[in-house]
């Protein structure tokens, strides 16, 4: 489990941020996105895969939450 | 003064690295790249914010750097102690060149060293009792300091201190903010987790003691973050936002002090410009208080004026008219630089290499002056600043990272820049070789560079290192004479 940071990105999509690595990648899917249930498996463009518990969608973002790596990225 | 094509350049790249052993080859080659403007990730051709290999010369600094040297350090009004032995804050003393106002050693201490000085009994029986002792005669010595910053230098992650409990002990004691940093020099592969540990110590132990307090705020707050003050660039970029009717509450932390980081979080819109070494607090505020942050570039009117209006779309309509006010008024001063030195400096060539920033921010001002950048690199920068970098620079330019000082100097010898834009690591090694150098760390003990009255400064710098006489009188007479017969036979 690692803390990470999702962000709102300037282009519109939502941005990955992972402090310790210091990573910054943009979503390219998010398995829930519904006002009740959002979250789920999140895949990231640099081929990475995590996982967040799903939550009620965030009012507002960024927020922090604690991740799974289900795949790490490629290097 | 050369262009090459992407095949070249790669052939160059290949070149250079052929002196090194097979294992160190691979490992060099994946830090180098042409640049490719059609890519979106800049770790698709390149690797960045690795450990330096051993036996190669790096510029890179430690992580006590990045915190004393370049967050902490600059705060004014706060001590900050070198905590362990004498020579990592004394060697590094006031080489920063964050100017601040205030009467040094009163209350205001930039310039100054303060060390616990570590001998060999506080390695064998730890520094607590010594810190703690360090602390009381400070606030004996200097009783108008707002707060005291313990930085941690490598001796004390190896002993093991408790650093931590000294300073909550001392806070409570002297009834002001005593904040441990644990950026030991060890930690991470340069400067760049220093920044971080600093951010976080930050976060922890400052941002929010304020919060809850009164504050007469206005819509138009405003912070400068990841200013240092190079020479008085943070001065030069307020001017500017002031003019545009906004109210700079605090600067970080270039002639910073405590009190402004603490109102920092009462703002409405954070302004960052060194996006690696501040971008974690920026962060932190957008989440916690829900600040919104934006990357601003004030080096070049091109730069300052997309900068300007992108900051004011945030405010009301009274803000953006005010900008065009000042957009239009600096405009001839402008065009009158440009117009003296365009003709000059048009079509020189420049190759930079500095730390976290500048690499990038630094290319739209060349631009306005006609010079063309050939090739940039960061000691420590991370992909996210890649992949801005890759944007700004031309097609089949050069990139390189934690580049070395042999690879640096091969490519200098091979492209033939007119100009290096580094530190004064390499600025001898250049100048030698007969190619001018314009130290972008501290600006050459000129500036500031920032926002209208820097540019200003900063053209007439280029300028006064171009068109220097003694580059052209490398060569003796008697050797030049004999030169000139070789090429008449
Ligand atoms: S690496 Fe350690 S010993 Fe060297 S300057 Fe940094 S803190 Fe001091």
């Amino acid at each position: 489990m690692a803390n990470i940071m999702i962000q709102q990105g300037a282009s519109g999509g939502l941005v990955f941020y992972l402090p310790k690595r210091d990573l910054e990648a943009s979503i390219e899917s998010i398995e829930f996105d519904t006002p009740e249930k959002w979250g789920g498996e999140l895949k990231l463009d640099n081929g990475g895969t995590y996982f967040i518990d799903p939550i009620a969608k965030p009012a507002r973002l960024p927020i922090s939450l604690r991740a799974k790596r289900l795949g790490a990225a490629e290097d | 003064m050369t262009t090459l094509s992407r095949e070249e350049t790669d052939a160059l790249i290949a070149e250079v690295l052929e002196v090194y052993p097979e294992k160190a080859k691979k490992d060099r080659t994946k830090h180098l790249a042409v640049n490719d403007q059609t890519i979106e990730q800049s770790k698709k051709c390149i690797t960045s914010n690795r450990k330096s290999l051993p036996g190669v010369m790096t510029i890179r600094g430690c992580a006590y750097a990045g915190s004393k040297g370049v967050v902490w350090g600059p705060i004014k009004d706060m001590i900050h102690i070198s905590h362990g032995p004498v020579g990592c804050g004394q060697y590094s003393r006031a080489g920063r060149r964050n100017y601040y106002v205030g009467t040094t050693g009163v209350d205001t201490f930039g310039t100054m060293n303060f060390t616990s000085d570590f001998q060999e009994k506080d390695i064998v029986f730890g520094g607590d009792k010594k810190l703690a002792k360090l602390i009381e005669e400070i606030e004996e010595l200097f009783p108008l300091n707002k707060g005291i910053s313990v930085q941690s230098e490598c001796p004390i992650g190896l002993i093991g201190d408790d650093i931590e409990s000294v300073s909550k002990k001392a806070a409570k004691a002297i009834d002001k903010p005593v904040v441990p940093v644990r950026c030991e020099g060890f930690r991470g592969v340069s400067q760049s987790l220093g920044h971080h540990i600093a951010n976080d110590a930050i976060r922890d132990w400052v941002l929010d003691k304020r919060d809850g307090q009164p504050f007469e705020g206005t819509p138009y707050d405003v912070a400068i973050i990841g200013d240092y003050n190079i020479g008085g660039d943070a001065w030069a970029t307020r001017i500017i936002l002031e003019e545009m009717g906004l109210r700079v509450v605090s600067q970080w932390s270039g002639d910073g002090t405590i009190a402004e980081m603490m109102n920092s979080p009462r703002v409405k819109l954070n302004l960052l410009h060194c996006y690696r070494s501040m971008n974690y607090i920026s962060r932190h505020m957008e989440e916690k208080y829900g600040i919104p942050y934006i990357e601003y570039n004030f080096f070049g009117p091109t730069k300052i004026i997309e900068s300007l209006r992108k900051i004011a779309a945030f405010f009301d309509d009274s803000i953006k008219e005010k900008t065009e006010a000042v957009i239009a008024r600096y405009q001839p001063m402008m065009d009158a630089i440009i117009a003296k030195y365009r003709p000059r400096l048009e079509g020189k060539k420049v190759m930079l290499y500095v730390g976290g920033l500048r690499p990038r921010h630094v290319i739209g001002a060349y631009e306005d002056l006609g010079m063309e950048v050939i090739g940039t690199g960061y000691e420590f920068g991370h992909n996210d600043d890649y992949d801005r970098t890759i944007k700004e620079m031309g097609d089949a330019t050069l990139l390189y990272d934690d580049v070395t000082g042999f690879e640096l100097e091969e490519f200098v010898k091979k492209l033939k820049p007119d100009m290096v834009g580094s530190g004064i690591k390499e600025k001898y090694i250049f100048q030698k070789m007969g190619i001018p150098l314009r130290q972008m760390h501290s600006w050459d003990y000129s500036g500031p560079y920032h926002g209208y009255d820097g540019f200003a400064i900063f053209a007439r710098d280029m300028d006064i290192a171009l068109s220097s006489p003694v580059f052209g009188n490398l060569v003796p007479p008697w050797k030049k004479a004999a030169e000139e017969v070789k090429k008449a036979a």
